[in-house]
């Protein structure tokens, strides 16, 4: 149609048009990614090599000064307080994992094999995600009083006996920390689960029962190997986003424990942002190698 | 090996809620018979498969196989095996494995199960294929794991729910045969559901028509369709035209109407509406004064001495003998 338009059109008008159609489909194809492109460059990748180019800058006490050098990656590698964060950063993110995971995956599996009738089945699924009407924060916050020294949970127990005196390591702790981890982020280990679950042939399961199969060994055989790529989306979630923490361990460990997060977080407070960005480029590498580990043991791609 | 196993359904009826699908059947299978469960959707036929192959609870009455009542028992206790519309293959595993599901699930050792399943395999001629994963075969081939997934378990009875209905015409027809080749060799029920009328003509020893959650007729696929007890069945198995006469409504089988030679002579006074050449036959449907449409195949050479074309006055005529009168 527009071969005609052009046609009747005199040549000279529109060079730039028939220029364009001149170049045909490829520059076509270009045109049509660019936007996605200029939004990835614009706003995923200038921000990495900015701090990627700032983690070589060197700094003093009170300035930071452009250069190329590796002093901040030699302080950060030579000193065995990141080793220990990035234990920790890690030790949180395993315990995390196994928690949401055996959590998630239960009440996955309960919605969508236990539950039969669709309405019941979105409005317990919706009531999952009612904690995310509010900030995490608040979320985080709420479990103080709870676990507090003279909290609910203590005075609860000691009213019924079962201790004498205050529990201490309720809160502050590594234990306070992981509650909030799994609290905050086993819905991101509910939702890909819940959704692959569902994509399972219900007939495979009446195979499975056919062929003499247990409960357990329906779940085992059948439906806990074609829910691989959901856990697997859902273990990335939860992993990346307890490695890049830094308020929860703050808030929940009253600022007892330390995770790569709060490196960073701290270096920034003191505007040591050389350093700061060298811990992050770390961490980085640190995660994309995790989810590439990750990623050669499941295929997800025929989940997106 | 001809084995003994007989089936039989004592009131078996099915309730959700309160629509029945299945309403007090009773009938017996016959040992080594290939039957055919035959009727449109919704009535029934698939929720009977179903009841036997305890996927679905039964409301009342009991199913019978070989002297015990299996309707309480769960599907691998009852000696039957399901063979799913959509074959059911579990797509992680391969075809071996998925042929040897059963017996892992037993806690075979792998060898063993390995080579039991490969035995199925070559009965079904999926040798070649056992590597592979479900996803790499074509309908037919998965269709053949899953009958091999089936067997492997030794049923009494094996319940095919609408084997045939995703394949293409072509590979359809080879595999009913393929079918019927192995329910031979081994000798047991074949239970199998369809909707379609030339697919339980060619393959079943018995064709059970079902309507309404009741049993239509029963019998072999010769009298069944030879003699239809009532319209229904008439008009289902195709055929066959159901006509209103004097004392109720009789079945003609459309290959018996002819076209009365001159008028005067005894017969239906009709309209011809539509002539179709076929080859060897023409199709020729007409209306009666009723208003009844009345398909006639006639013998080509027949025909052609005496064309008809649509608007031509024609009197049906046949043998009294042919006709079956129907029950209301």
């Amino acid at each position: 149609m527009s071969d005609l338009a052009g046609d009747v059109q005199p040549v000279e008008k529109r060079p730039a048009k028939r220029a364009g159609r001149r170049l045909g489909p490829d520059v076509l194809g270009w045109l049509q990614a660019a936007p996605l492109t200029l939004v990835l460059v614009c706003f995923l990748l200038a921000p990495i090599a900015m701090i990627v180019a700032v983690s070589f800058w060197g700094a003093t006490e009170f300035s930071i000064y452009p250069a190329f050098q590796f002093d901040n990656y030699a302080f950060l590698f030579g000193s065995d307080v990141t080793y220990r964060v990035f234990f920790a950063t890690f030790k949180y993110a395993l315990i995390t994992w196994a928690f949401t995971l055996a959590i998630g995956f239960t009440v996955a599996y309960f919605l969508a094999f236990h539950v039969r009738s669709q309405p019941i089945q979105i409005a317990l699924f919706l009531l999952c995600t009612i904690p995310f009407w509010t900030s995490n924060i608040i979320r985080m916050i709420s479990w103080i009083p709870f676990l507090g020294r003279n909290g609910i949970a203590n005075s609860a127990l000691i009213s019924w006996g079962v201790i004498d005196e205050p529990l201490e390591w309720l809160l502050y702790s590594d234990f306070s920390v992981i509650l909030a981890f799994v609290h905050l982020y086993t819905l991101f280990m509910v939702v890909p689960i819940f959704n692959t679950m569902m994509r399972i042939d219900k007939s495979l399961l009446e195979a499975a029962r056919d062929n003499g199969a247990s409960g357990f060994q329906t779940l085992l055989h059948v439906i806990l190997p074609l829910t691989k790529p959901g856990i697997m989306i859902g273990t990335i979630f939860v992993v990346t986003l307890v490695m890049g923490d830094f308020i929860t361990v703050r808030f929940m460990s009253g600022s007892q424990r330390a995770n790569v997060g709060r490196l960073i977080s701290n270096d920034i407070s003191l505007l040591q942002y050389p350093s700061a960005a060298a811990t992050a480029v770390v961490l980085l590498c640190t995660v994309l190698l995790v989810i590439g580990i990750l990623l050669r043991f499941v295929n997800i791609r025929k989940e997106l | 090996m001809r084995t003994g196993y007989d089936l039989e359904l004592v009131h078996l009826t099915k309730r959700y809620g309160d629509t029945i699908a299945v309403r007090d059947l009773n009938h017996v299978f016959h040992p080594g018979s290939y039957v055919c469960l035959l009727g449109p959707s919704g009535c029934g036929k698939s929720s009977t498969l179903r009841m036997i192959a305890g996927h679905e609870t039964v409301s009342e009455g009991s199913i019978v196989l070989d002297g015990q009542d299996v309707s309480t028992l769960s599907p691998a206790q009852r000696g039957t095996a399901m063979m799913f519309q959509n074959y059911a293959l579990f797509p992680h595993l391969n075809v071996r494995d998925n042929v040897a599901f059963s017996l892992r699930m037993k806690g075979v050792d792998k060898a063993t199960r390995h080579a039991k399943a490969n035995e199925l395999l070559a009965l079904v001629q999926m040798t070649a294929y056992a590597d592979r994963l479900p996803a790499q075969l074509s309908g037919g081939q998965q269709q053949r794991v899953a009958l091999a997934r089936a067997l492997i378990t030794q049923p009494k009875v094996l319940l095919l729910d609408e084997p045939l209905s995703a394949l293409d015409p072509f590979l359809r027809i080879q595999m009913r045969a393929e079918l019927k080749r192995i329910q031979r060799e081994l000798g047991i029920i074949f239970i199998h559901v369809t909707h379609g009328q030339d697919e339980a003509l060619a393959l079943a020893d018995e064709v059970v028509v079902m309507n309404n959650a009741v049993i239509e007729q029963s019998g072999p696929p010769r009298e069944v369709w030879g003699a239809p007890r009532t319209e229904f069945v008439a008009r289902f198995m195709g055929g066959h035209n159901v006509i209103t006469l004097e004392g109720g409504k009789v079945a003609l089988r459309a290959d018996d109407v002819k076209l009365a030679e001159a008028a005067g002579t005894p017969g239906l006074p009709a309209t011809v509406t539509s002539v179709e050449y076929q080859g060897a036959t023409v199709a020729l449907s007409a209306r009666t004064a009723a208003g009844e449409e009345v398909f006639a195949i006639l013998p080509e050479e027949g025909f052609f001495k005496t064309p008809k074309s649509p608007g031509d006055a024609v009197t049906l005529a046949w043998d009294e003998g042919r006709l079956h009168r129907l029950q209301a």
